[in-house]
């Protein structure tokens, strides 16, 4: 699967869910109608996502991105070895993003954000972020890779 | 003897048996039926031939028919073998559109077809391949992989294309370039967890008339019927619709399960939502046909029978049927060896023919319906769905040689039934039980390709409840 050279939001497919047990869907479901209503083509799949489902739903819609939720403080055991499995699946260079509730207490975030990255994620997003920056940062680093491409 | 009667002559070319079915479309009645060997191997029209013999000498002169319609199983029926990309999806919804055109499966692919997939799919020699991958804007260099590979490839059976829909013209033309036949149709997955396999299925079974009863010889006796519509699966399937949807002014039995049990396999056919009637359960897992079949390979009560006991234990089965193990494994071998075998009414052997029967149907129905798990959330226990619900199907109806002439059709079909040791398994809780005992189902699906009301009135009248049949 080759890397698409991208050039609008509509040409970029992200797959988005809640992961794990987790039944928190509203944030999800905003975040993912924001992404629609951005221009972006968005599969969502909805709360209780295995990691595994979130990879084979984006080998079949030929996925640019994943964007991950979680909320209910076991981020970091659902998403251990997550870029993992999506090297293994052939998604090599997907976009992985991961926001929400992702520790249990109070975290310095820093730490947290570091967590994440050294797992693969490419952005982590601290609570309360607004789906604005999200949108922005996606904008940025789908640029950033369809310069870096040509 | 017929001047001025609606009659229809309903032809069943299955892979043991020529079967007829005559029907009086004004009053609903079968007028007569026969039966004749399975001739397709040498010259089907033998079959057919004995078959009408059969009937004459029950009701005399044959009468002119309005409709003469058949289908068929015949040859191995429609054998078919599917490829898709992702297992859980486009392969799954390939599978789906497949089974519910009556489709035999030999084999289900998915991701690239590697070269010992292709040497596999040639050693089968499907009669028709359905090929889908990714969804419409989604992944497009697996299904054109595949493409090629089939199209270097030996097959020389039509291929379906139902996947990606900018893929397609390129799929379809390297396809035509190898000489393959290609038939293009929607995508099986148009978008992330949507099935749409009617255009699938319709386009197999077009392809299955233009082209299949050809290669199969059946239309040697093309000037004794008008037309075979569809393989046989597909024509219980469409009978089994209509009986559920009924037609406008008449309406139909609501969500319905069909169990058919059969020598080889045993086939489950739902017409219903599945939709969760469990307060807040959660659905998960890809959407399923509301009219979905599926097949039991390793279920069927001849060639299959030892399957069947592997499955449930044949201890199980022996003390269902109250013989002891080693006389139940010695019965078992005699079923097996004799495809047309019939115990004896009443004896030990029916007893536990009738056994093996209800462990079979309980085992498809409950691999047919979905089931619940309990996941534990921070907010306490939540129902998870996978697949159909059919705990609230109003009818279930059996059809096939063991239930029509089994000894105790109520118990056989209850083990299709909801048990209370299994809450999590989906199966119809309180349904009307009722039995196509006088195999009229794949009559019914004929029918109402020509003649919807007649034929679901005739299904309606021909379904009886167990116990008054």
């Amino acid at each position: 699967m080759g890397t698409k050279v991208v050039h609008t939001r509509g040409d970029i497919t992200l797959v988005t869910g809640v992961i794990g047990a987790d039944t928190h869907i509203v944030g999800n479901r905003i975040l993912s109608m924001a992404l629609e209503e951005a221009g972006f083509k968005v599969v969502a799949l909805g709360a209780l996502t295995p990691a595994d489902e979130f990879i084979k739903a984006a080998i079949e819609t030929a996925a640019d991105g994943i964007m991950v939720s979680s909320l209910y403080g076991q981020g970091e055991l659902d998403c251990r070895g997550f870029r993992e499995l999506c090297i293994e699946a052939g998604l090599n260079d997907i976009l992985l993003y991961v926001g929400g509730n992702l520790v249990v207490g109070k975290q310095d975030w820093a730490d947290v954000e570091a967590r994440y990255v050294d797992m693969g994620f490419d952005r982590a997003f601290a609570n309360g972020t607004r789906v604005e920056e999200v949108i922005d940062t996606l904008d940025e680093d789908f640029a950033a890779r369809a310069g870096g491409i040509a | 003897m017929s001047r001025g009667r609606n009659l229809a002559l309903l032809i069943d070319f299955g892979s043991t048996f020529t079967k007829l079915r005559a029907v009086d479309l004004d009053t609903s009645e079968i007028i007569g039926s026969g039966q004749g060997p399975s001739t397709v191997a040498t010259d089907v029209t033998d079959g057919l031939h004995a078959a009408l013999g059969d009937f004459e000498n029950q009701i005399g002169d044959l009468p002119e028919f309005e409709h003469r319609l058949a289908c068929s199983s015949a040859a191995g029926g429609l054998g078919m073998v599917t490829v898709g990309l992702v297992r859980e999806l486009t392969a799954e919804a390939a599978k789906q559109a497949a089974l519910g055109a009556g489709a035999k499966l030999t084999g289900a692919f998915s991701y690239g077809l590697t070269p010992d997939d292709i040497t596999e799919i040639e050693a089968q020699a499907p009669d028709i391949i359905l090929l889908a991958g990714g969804t419409d804007g989604g992944n497009a260099d697996v299904i054109l992989e595949n493409a090629g590979r089939l199209a270097a490839s030996a097959v020389a059976c039509p291929i379906v294309v139902a996947g990606n829909r900018e893929a397609t013209p390129d799929a379809q033309a390297v396809l035509e370039k190898a000489g393959k036949p290609v038939t293009v149709t929607a995508n099986v997955m148009p978008e992330f967890g949507t099935l749409d396999v009617e255009p699938a299925r319709d386009a197999i079974r077009k392809v299955f008339i233009d082209r299949i009863v050809h290669a199969k010889g059946i239309d040697r006796a093309s000037d004794m019927f008008d037309a075979v519509l569809m393989p046989t699966p597909a024509a219980v399937l469409d009978g089994a619709k209509l009986l559920s949807d009924g037609v406008p002014g008449t309406p139909g039995l609501g969500d319905l399960v069909v169990v058919d049990v059969g020598g080889a396999t045993t086939d489950v056919h739902s017409v219903a939502s599945g939709a969760p009637t469990v307060e807040g359960a959660i659905q998960h897992g890809l959407p399923e046909p509301h009219c979905k079949r599926s097949v039991e390979g390793d279920l069927g009560m001849r060639v299959n029978a030892h399957s069947i006991a592997e499955a449930a234990g044949l201890d199980v089965i022996a003390a269902a049927a109250g013989v002891n193990v080693g006389r139940a494994g010695e019965m078992l071998d005699t079923l097996s060896g004799d495809i047309e075998h019939l115990p004896k009414a009443g004896s030990e052997e029916a007893r536990f023919d009738q056994a093996l029967a209800a462990t079979a149907l309980g085992l498809a129905v409950t691999r047919h319906a979905g089931s619940l798990s309990i996941v534990q959330m921070v907010t306490g226990p939540a129902s998870v769905q996978t697949g159909k619900d059919l705990s609230a199907v109003g009818t279930l109806i059996g059809t096939g040689g063991v239930l029509a002439q089994g000894e105790n059709p109520a118990a056989t079909l209850a083990a299709g039934l909801a048990d209370p040791a299994q809450p999590q398994s989906l199966k119809p809780k309180a349904p009307a039980l009722l039995l196509d005992s006088e195999y009229v189902l794949y009559a019914v699906g004929l029918l109402a390709a020509i003649d919807p009301e007649a034929a679901l009135t005739f299904g309606l009248v021909h379904m009886h409840a167990v116990g008054e049949e």
